[in-house]
């Protein structure tokens, strides 16, 4: 029970970071958006089973968060897509010759 | 005017409080329970006639089962989606070619076009942007190179979902 409960405290940890990670390499707002709300929901799942793991008795309080985090996430992610989109800023998108050596990096 | 559609509604809300005090004590002690009951059947009571999203339940044994179905389609579709972010993410030329682009849904009712467009955007890649009438605008971080057509996206990105969504919802 101990060890699930830190693995899924990790792994929740992990997605987290890959997520912040992804906020930071990404070329633009609509990719980090992208980056961010994934992650983070997942990571945040994880974070609670673990939780449920360690204090069986939050088990019901951690299933009502995490109802209303794959609710809401998604939707504040997709509002601030749309206000994005609305306020006329293109996505980015490959240089149609990308430099041999070096694609991702220049943007 | 407490048709049938009337009574599954106020039906539906009232098991929906009751669902939502029963995991906020987190206890199944009868005073508890009486307490909820009275509180659940007041708030649907009330509320029944101004709360419309839940308009395009379909009330059906087979509903109850596309909804686990869908439950369990979703969170695969989260898991492939984070570790597809994280491959993205961690390799060093990262590999994306964004795009806009837009996918045509059959859902008519709000709740349905919401669930379609969330789950859209806990997926892998992609990233509900506006919706209008039937039409999801979506940000697709892997598109082909060489452009795609409404069907095609329409087929690779919502009708997986909507055909579970659909099960239960209008």
């Amino acid at each position: 029970m101990r060890l699930i409960a830190d693995i899924l405290l990790l792994l929740g940890a992990i997605f987290c970071f890959l997520g912040a990670l992804g906020l930071i390499r990404m070329p633009d707002i609509y990719n980090r958006i992208q980056a961010g709300t994934k992650a983070a929901t997942l990571g945040s799942i994880a974070i609670m089973l673990g939780i449920g793991m360690l204090y069986p008795e939050w088990w019901s309080k951690l299933l009502c968060i995490i109802g209303f985090l794959l609710f809401t996430s998604p939707v504040s992610s997709s509002v601030l897509a749309r206000a994005v989109y609305l306020s006329g800023i293109k996505p980015w998108s490959k240089p149609k010759q990308p430099l041999k050596n070096s694609a991702g990096e220049k943007s | 005017m407490l048709n049938r559609l009337n009574l599954h509604h106020h039906l539906f809300l009232f098991s929906t409080m009751l669902l939502l005090w029963v995991l906020l004590t987190g206890s199944i002690a009868v005073d508890e329970l009486i307490a909820g009951v009275i509180v659940a059947a007041v708030v649907s009571l009330i509320s029944a006639p101004y709360i419309t999203i839940f308009d395009g339940i379909r009330y059906s044994p087979m509903a109850l089962i596309s909804v686990f179905t869908y439950l369990g389609y979703f969170f695969i579709a989260l898991i492939r989606a984070n570790f597809d972010m994280a491959r993205r993410v961690l390799s060093p030329s990262l590999p994306i070619s964004p795009e806009l682009l837009e996918v045509e849904t059959h859902l008519e009712s709000k709740l349905g076009q919401m669930l379609l467009a969330n789950s859209i955007t806990l997926t892998p890649g992609t990233l509900s942007v506006e919706l209008r009438h039937n039409r999801i605008l979506v940000h697709w971080i892997a598109a082909p190179e060489e452009g795609v057509s409404l069907e095609q996206a329409t087929k690779d990105i919502a009708t997986g979902f909507e055909k579970h969504i659909s099960g239960f919802l209008k």
